[in-house]
């Protein structure tokens, strides 16, 4: 791989960590949103880069695939869906944004631990990535559970398949394509899923706020 | 061939009840459906048992002992609580629970669910094996706040987002398990396939796979409600229709435990020390001691039977993580007999419920004086799950405690106390409900109580003698296995 390419691929594996980390203390649902589209933007682009300079025609289709569904079709449709349900200025007071952040570095230096034995291994020039990958998906997992709204749980769910689909991308040179096209079909049907579920939520709740419903008790 | 039918029956039946599923006849319709995929399997099932194991499809799809013989009681289960679940929406609908569009929705879903599960044991490749797991979650979701009452949006949201958590889990395993193959079997399709993997498993990076092993535990371990992941399962049992809580319980925790055990066997080949089998042992027994501990403090009986659920899939994963033909052998018995004892069980729960409007076992009284075939069901099906001989289950458990006496007697305290508190819990909760003073009332329709005595009967004759050929194919699996 070219020195420039590769270079170009450590960029956006940083610029990806960045926005896991922007989604982080992101409190407004609109931006939440935005960010999630271009952490998409930076997945499809170094996936070309990678599909480019290895010369590996598959993940050219893995790209496009990125592109339509995360960074246009997602953001489009959760934009209509809080439209619909009216949750446009939903601001979410988080509890301690600093405290979230440190807790995140904490996840990030872990996971850098965890991949460095297994990056030393990796025959893929672009290796390196694969700490920074699992910092996303364990970031956007702790996203999840700081968040108590149903919007910004979604959206760190689909940020952690950012993450694996950046996995597999910097550690094997992606999935196998036929793997690639069922995880994003699970993604489109599960789009779907929650976005039935909003509407029940609020039907019965009134609120997409996931406070209410801690009714079921936890033994 | 066999295989295509075994997958495409269920698949076009969720296609054409996605537009009948609401008329009079989509009941008879969805057991059709389930009737003739049990009718391929069978035809796979013998296949098989005269050619032996085979691939299909460019090797996409692969049948051997182990996964043939979940197939058939797959395809089996699928087919009993088809029937169970002709009734009992009908009566849900006349108690106005479900309109026809969401009778649509389930009649729908529940072939779509019985399709993953298929697809699932059938695919040779590790990676459709996430993706129908995933499906198996995405289909049943829906299912679980059918009813949409604030209780079962909140026990599927939990369904959904945690076993949407856990499965990426299991997808970067898979992606660790792709990342060792490529290495030994250069990359493409191929080098996903379980039988190729199998071949080569001796080379394969320790390091990468013991790490892959615990991503693909903790994922697949969510679904088969492992403590401390089971947070979803009490509930998504409780607040759903009682037909999707028996699929639950008897096929869709089978399953994610076959693809763990799967990732086991495919780990130890490459690492020395019995590094899988000790956190399965791990995971397996705390499960059994928790659950039985929160047996006793359940109110809601299906809420309480799932947590018997857990506490047997602890049983199962402990069994496995021994290792050996012995306690392999059990735990595929133990695999058969719970799937089809908890299914029973749940068809007369719902049944029972039904007729007493109340799913809180302190108001459920009687059964056996209005009802003497759903008393005696639900009588019987808790003996049958309690481990009381000669049913099936006590076989199992026999054969696994006594395994772990001589291996691991450090556990069988653990286990012995377990089961005795799960016994003491459960069955002074199920004694009142069948005896003392009636409440209940009579239903719309006759209950379907075939499936649970058919179910029952063959968990006796499990306890009492397993057939050779039977016996022979457990064998062979707990060979593959063990």
């Amino acid at each position: 791989m070219a020195p420039l390419s590769l270079q170009l691929v450590n960029l956006l594996a940083a610029v990806l960590l960045l926005i896991a980390f922007a989604m982080l203390s992101q409190r407004r649902v609109l931006s939440l949103i935005r960010l999630f589209a271009w952490q998409g933007a930076a997945l499809a682009a170094s996936t070309i880069v990678v599909a480019h300079s290895m010369s590996q025609p598959h993940l050219y289709v893995s790209a496009v695939m990125t592109i339509v569904l995360k960074v246009l079709f997602l953001p489009w449709f959760l934009h209509r869906l809080i439209d619909r349900l009216n949750v446009r200025w939903d601001v979410e007071t988080l509890i301690n944004i600093p405290a979230t952040m440190l807790v995140g570095i904490g996840l990030a230096i872990f996971a850098f631990a965890l991949a460095t034995p297994i990056s030393e291994m990796a025959s893929t020039v672009t290796r390196s990535t694969l700490g920074i990958a699992l910092a996303s998906v364990l970031l956007s997992f702790l996203m999840m559970i700081v968040r108590r709204k149903a919007v910004p749980q979604v959206i760190g769910f689909l940020a952690m398949e950012n993450g694996l689909f950046f996995a597999a991308t910097s550690a094997t040179y992606g999935m196998p394509l036929v793997v690639e096209m069922g995880v994003a079909l699970d993604v489109l049907v599960g789009a779907f899923v929650f976005g039935i579920f909003f509407f029940h939520i609020r039907e019965t709740f009134d609120s997409l706020d996931i406070r209410h419903m801690e009714k079921l008790k936890q033994d | 061939m066999e295989i295509f039918w075994v997958l495409a029956i269920p698949l076009a039946g969720a296609g054409v009840l996605a537009f009948a599923g609401h008329r009079r006849w989509a009941g008879e319709l969805n057991g059709a459906f389930s009737f003739a995929t049990l009718a391929a399997s069978a035809a796979l099932v013998a296949r098989v048992v005269s050619s032996g194991p085979l691939t299909a499809f460019d090797e996409q799809f692969f049948v051997d002992p182990f996964n043939v013989f979940l197939v058939a009681l797959t395809a089996l289960v699928a087919f009993t609580t088809a029937l169970f679940s002709r009734p009992y929406m009908r009566i849900e609908q006349e108690h106005g629970r479900v309109s026809a569009a969401r009778l649509r929705l389930y009649h729908a879903a529940y072939q779509l669910f019985t399709f993953t599960m298929l697809l699932s044991l059938l695919t040779n490749n590790v990676g459709i094996l996430w993706v129908a797991m995933e499906g198996a979650t995405l289909s049943t979701v829906l299912l679980v706040s059918l009813y949409r009452t604030p209780a079962s949006l909140e026990a599927a949201w939990k369904y959904f987002i945690l076993c949407g958590v856990g499965i990426a889990q299991a997808l970067f395993g898979t992606i660790l398990l792709y990342f060792a193959a490529e290495k030994v079997l250069g990359g493409g399709t191929t080098s996903l396939l379980w039988t190729h993997l199998y071949e080569v498993r001796g080379e394969l990076e320790p390091t990468v796979l013991s790490l892959a092993f615990v991503f693909l535990l903790v994922g697949y371990g969510t679904k088969v409600g492992l403590v401390p992941l089971h947070n979803w399962l009490p509930d998504a049992h409780a607040e759903g229709p009682t037909p999707i809580s028996a699929v639950l319980s008897g096929l869709l925790l089978n399953v994610a435990l076959y693809a763990v055990v799967r990732s086991k066997v495919l780990v130890d080949g490459s690492l020395a020390a019995n590094f899988s089998g000790a956190l399965m042992m791990g995971f397996g027994l705390l499960s059994v001691v928790i659950a039985a501990l929160f047996l006793s403090r359940q109110r809601d009986i299906k809420r309480m039977f799932a947590y018997s659920s857990v506490e047997h899939m602890g049983i199962i994963t402990f069994a496995f993580g021994m290792g050996g033909a012995v306690a392999a052998f059990a735990g595929l018995l133990h695999m058969t007999v719970h799937s089809l004892t908890k299914s029973a069980i749940f068809f007369t729960v719902g049944h029972a419920a039904q007729k007493t409007g109340t799913q809180n076992m302190n108001d459920i009284r009687g059964l056996i004086e209005i009802n003497p075939a759903i008393g005696w069901g639900l009588a019987l099906g808790t003996l049958a799950i309690l481990g009381v001989p000669p049913f099936g289950v006590f076989a199992a458990e026999f054969m696994i405690l006594t395994t772990a006496m001589h291996e691991h007697s450090w556990a069988t305290p653990f286990l012995l106390f377990a089961l005795g508190v799960a016994f003491a819990a459960v069955f002074g909760k199920v004694q009142p409900m069948v005896f003392g003073e009636t409440t209940a009332k009579r239903l719309p329709h006759p209950p379907a109580l075939l499936p649970v005595f058919v179910h029952l009967a063959l968990v006796l004759m499990l306890g009492l003698y397993i057939p050779p050929y039977l016996e022979q194919w457990y064998r062979q699996a707990a060979a593959l296995i063990g």
